[in-house]
């Protein structure tokens, strides 16, 4: 194991993937000559050339339509969006095209597609560009969306997306592309399936249900919880659809307590879908009501001060731990 | 292709009727008028060339040699369908013929045109790409992000704008900031034509032409193929947005009547040898109406199984 950055892990994803397999290219806005507006792309135009790593117009339901028609012939496109916010121009495309054609085909026509970008709220960037896309695109059935937090999690996560035969979203953590882990030497292959969530800290008293952004968030609330003597296990789920209800009910099992701590708005959100899940299967379970801790349901404000009251945080986690604790 | 044409013409007139008798839901859009666009387009290109198209796509899938068993089950909702009884009269596919849909959100289906000549390229095939799409799919936002696209990747598709003067009730003067459909391609620097659709030798001739030229060397094309429906827009659609008088015009000119005309003046074709043809597209399309009524639903069962390919997660 070594330690590298979120970015570098997704980069050596890419360059594993399309050095394995000559059906997959990168497409996207600045992805070749800009080495990508978040960096991700760097060094692959040099390495792969022109034909695999390709530039286009900014024409997001263009050329997301075009990877969809090229995965319909058999090649495996990487579709990368500057962010997700950008993504709901191809709305279109990913919904209605990507994930529909292999049923409208009657199986025919399966669409093994990914489509990747940094997605949810960053910092002061307004309400167009802080959108957190999972719960309008989890909606949809014959999508697969993953939301990694590590940067072990992003290269294996988007490498079993490449390979998968159906769409996939890698939901990229934004504000976590410089944000370091370990993760396996690149000669040792990793790949980590789609639709298992992993314990990132083991405890007892409380289960945090977290993901993406959240992930950080909640290992730091449930060490300075530690301190006031209560145990919080964090339950990172890694992909949103498929869910591993598995996992979550394991922990909950355990704990007895639930607070689902979400990057998105609250409305129809993942934590509903959990919360909805665990009531159902394993009420006996609870000793408390599910608690979630989500955006405010208001479009992103600019101030900054404004902003932070949106968004979730470790202390608004903290004080919906302790609710479920009865502390 | 007489045939064809005679068949996509009995066809449609059985999938009419089979609608009004509510043995067809949803909506159902017919290609009668339009046969020669397709028929002439089919027989312009190889077996191996891909195509696509909009939701008005039966005859499309009949030309590509899609049976009329299979078109008729899809229209019945049935499992010996094309797509299985899952994709309904818009969204007919045949991958075996190279047929890649029947798409029925209008121009959406063009992105995907320029992704499969995408892809042609990148393997360095001589494939062509026919990509279909009504006047109406002229003025969406994909449609222009795709032509870009195609003309900025040199993609060896030819769009065909099949012009039948009416999006569903909206006529092109009403809709379109041009004098001619096809002068939008030359706003994306794609070489353009306009060919008369009620002539199923000029369709066939002139995309003959474009497509070798393709192969040569691979860019895009632009056809604005004229041409007139006689129904509806869908069998909902009584049309009377259109004059009597307008409709009597187009079925003087109607490529079937044109094409016997042609063939009986060259010598080629007796009225008894057409009869026989008719006769037979008549019966190909009452046959594949017992065909659907005859075949199972898709079953229940297996309602998860077309969601992802390798199983529900």
């Amino acid at each position: 194991m070594r330690e590298i950055t979120y970015r570098q892990a997704l980069n050596e994803a890419l360059a594993e993937e399309l050095e394995r397999d000559p059906n997959v290219f990168l497409m996207g806005e600045e992805v070749a000559e800009y080495n990508g507006a978040y960096k991700v792309s760097q060094g692959l135009l040099e390495r792969f050339g022109p034909k695999r790593i390709i530039d286009t117009p900014i024409s997001e339901n263009g050329f997301a339509g075009l990877g969809v028609g090229a995965a319909m012939v058999g090649l495996r496109p990487i579709i990368e969006f500057m962010t997700f916010s950008f993504s709901l121009v191809a709305f279109d495309q990913v919904v209605n095209n990507a994930p529909n054609m292999f049923t409208m085909s009657g199986g025919q026509f399966n669409i093994p597609i990914t489509f990747r970008g940094p997605n949810g709220p960053a910092h002061q960037l307004g309400a167009t560009h802080s959108h957190a896309t999972e719960c309008l695109y989890a909606n949809a059935p014959g999508l697969k969306v993953c939301t990694p937090a590590t940067p072990r999690d992003a290269k294996g996560l988007l490498k079993t997306a490449v390979r998968d035969d159906n769409p996939v979203l890698v939901l990229e953590a934004e504000l976590l592309y410089s944000s370091k882990g370990m993760v396996e030497p690149p000669d040792e292959e990793l790949l980590i399936p789609l639709g298992q969530a992993e314990v990132k800290r083991e405890g007892s008293d409380v289960s945090i249900v977290c993901y993406a952004q959240t992930v950080p968030m909640a290992v730091a609330a449930a060490q300075q919880l530690e301190e006031q003597d209560i145990s919080a296990e964090v339950v990172d789920l890694r992909s949103i659809k498929p869910l591993d209800e598995k996992l979550i009910f394991e922990s909950v099992a355990k704990t007895h307590r639930v607070v689902i701590v979400e990057q998105d708005r609250p409305y129809c959100g993942v934590g509903a879908e959990v919360c909805y899940r665990i009531q159902k299967n394993i009420f006996d379970e609870l000793d408390a009501p599910v608690l979630r801790v989500s955006q405010e349901d208001v479009p992103m404000p600019y101030n900054e001060r404004l902003e932070k009251a949106v968004l979730p945080n470790a202390d608004k986690l903290i004080s919906a731990v302790k609710k479920v604790c009865y502390a | 292709m007489l045939a064809l044409m005679l068949l996509i013409r009995r066809f449609e007139e059985r999938a009419s009727q089979q609608y009004q008798a509510q043995k067809i839901g949803g909506f159902c859009h017919l290609y009668i008028g339009q046969e020669a666009v397709v028929v002439g387009a089919v027989a312009a290109i190889r077996p191996d060339d891909y195509i696509i198209t909009a939701y008005r796509d039966h005859g499309h899938a009949l030309a590509r040699g899609t049976s009329a068993n299979a078109c008729m089950a899809e229209l019945f909702g049935k499992e010996t369908g094309c797509s299985r009884g899952l994709g309904g009269s818009m969204h007919f596919f045949d991958k075996a013929n190279h047929m890649y849909g029947g798409h029925a959100i209008v121009g959406a289906h063009i992105p995907l045109a320029a992704g499969m000549a995408f892809a042609s390229r990148y393997r360095g095939e001589d494939r062509v790409t026919l990509c279909f799409f009504g006047d109406g799919a002229i003025n969406q936002g994909s449609f222009h992000e795709a032509l870009n696209l195609i003309a900025l990747y040199k993609l060896p598709v030819i769009l065909i704008c099949e012009n039948n003067l009416f999006a569903m009730g909206t006529s092109v003067k009403r809709s379109t900031s041009l004098k001619q459909i096809v002068d939008r391609a030359e706003g994306y620097d794609i070489p353009g034509d306009i060919i008369d659709g009620m002539n199923f030798r000029e369709v066939r001739d002139k995309l003959t032409e474009i497509a070798s030229s393709i192969r040569k060397d691979p860019h895009p094309a632009f056809v604005e193929i004229r041409t007139y429906r006689y129904r509806g827009h869908s069998m909902s659609d009584p049309a009377s947005y259109r004059t009597k008088e307008e409709l009597e015009k187009y079925r003087l000119d109607d490529p079937i009547i044109r094409m016997r005309a042609q063939l009986t003046r060259e010598g080629k074709l007796t009225n008894e040898q057409f009869d026989r043809i008719d006769k037979q597209a008549k019966e190909t399309a009452l046959a594949s109406v017992e065909f659907a009524e005859k075949s199972p639903d898709p079953p229940l069962e297996k309602l998860y199984d077309y969601t992802y390919k390798t199983g529900n997660p």
